[in-house]
């Protein structure tokens, strides 16, 4: 599992690689927390797209983030959400917080 | 007259180990490499995986409260290529099961959704909670793999 954050100007991507659950959401929460509770972005974007395998646990780590960013008046962004993931955050209501990348709803559209 | 079918187990597994968290990810591989026999779709072995994953959490979180119990699995394989898989704790227990099965509902807030359950119920066929307070709980959950026509014999 891993997370490589990148920033520029008031935009911050956070790149996840590998597998969330449990066990390996508080790593990834430590890593992107301390970036965002240093730099404050106006925008953080969470990047799926290397994600093979998550379950409620990925749910929980971005309502985590919406909070926070909400916090600091800033937003958050999904994207590269699988259709798969999609499955468990169309479970969520996460889509309603308008978190979601237009990417990703598209692809939801034509499942 | 009707013939009355009885589904066969063909095969079966149990093993058991502690609740440490590296094992969410243990459990969910043993039992998709179990199932894979049946030759299930990236998305069925993807639902399997998910929904144990949940169950497991549950025991390690919850059951366990973040201390070491053990947790049990069996899962089992029937000849119309329905699989079911068990998941036990000796945890805490459940008070109210229906309330805690209602999606969002969590009583560990932060970072938890409260939608393990959900998905549980969503991805897979059928699942059932047992769940005595002080006792622990076990959850079954049963899935049917489409059965494909088998290529190259
Ligand atoms: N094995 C268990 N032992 C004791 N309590 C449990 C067990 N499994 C679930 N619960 C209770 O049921 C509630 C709902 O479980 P569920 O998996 O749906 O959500 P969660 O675990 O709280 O959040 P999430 O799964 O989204 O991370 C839990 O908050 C907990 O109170
Ligand atoms: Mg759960």
């Amino acid at each position: 599992m891993g997370v490589k954050i990148i920033s520029q100007d008031n935009v911050m991507i956070a790149s996840l690689d590998g597998e969330i659950d449990h066990h390996t959401a508080k790593d990834i929460r430590e890593n992107i927390d301390f970036e965002v509770n240093m730099r404050h972005p106006k925008l953080l974007i969470l990047d799926f797209a290397k994600i093979q395998f998550m379950d409620s646990s990925g749910i929980g780590l971005i309502m985590g983030r919406y909070k926070i960013m909400k916090t600091l008046s800033g937003k958050l962004k999904v994207t590269n959400a699988s259709a798969y993931m999609n499955k468990i955050i169309r479970l969520s209501g996460l889509g309603a917080l308008g978190v979601l990348d237009e990417g990703s709803e598209n692809y939801e559209g034509h499942k | 007259m009707k013939e009355v079918k009885i589904m066969k187990v063909i095969n079966e597994m149990s093993m058991s180990f502690l609740s440490r968290s590296s094992n969410e990810s243990f459990a969910r591989g043993a039992i998709s490499s179990f199932i894979a026999q049946l030759d299930p779709t990236i998305d069925e072995l993807a639902d399997i995986k998910t929904a144990i994953s949940e169950a497991v959490t549950n025991c390690i979180v919850h059951a366990y409260n973040n201390g070491i119990g053990t947790i049990y699995i069996t899962s089992k394989i029937f000849d119309n290529g329905k699989v079911s898989i068990k998941i036990r704790d000796k945890g805490c227990g459940i008070e109210d099961i229906a309330q805690a099965m209602e999606p969002l509902f969590t009583t560990a807030g932060g970072e938890r959704a409260g939608l393990g359950f959900a998905v549980m119920q969503s991805f897979m066929d059928k699942l059932k909670v047992i769940s005595k307070k002080g006792k622990g709980t076990t959850i079954t959950m049963e899935k049917n793999i489409i059965r494909r026509p088998i290529r190259n014999e």
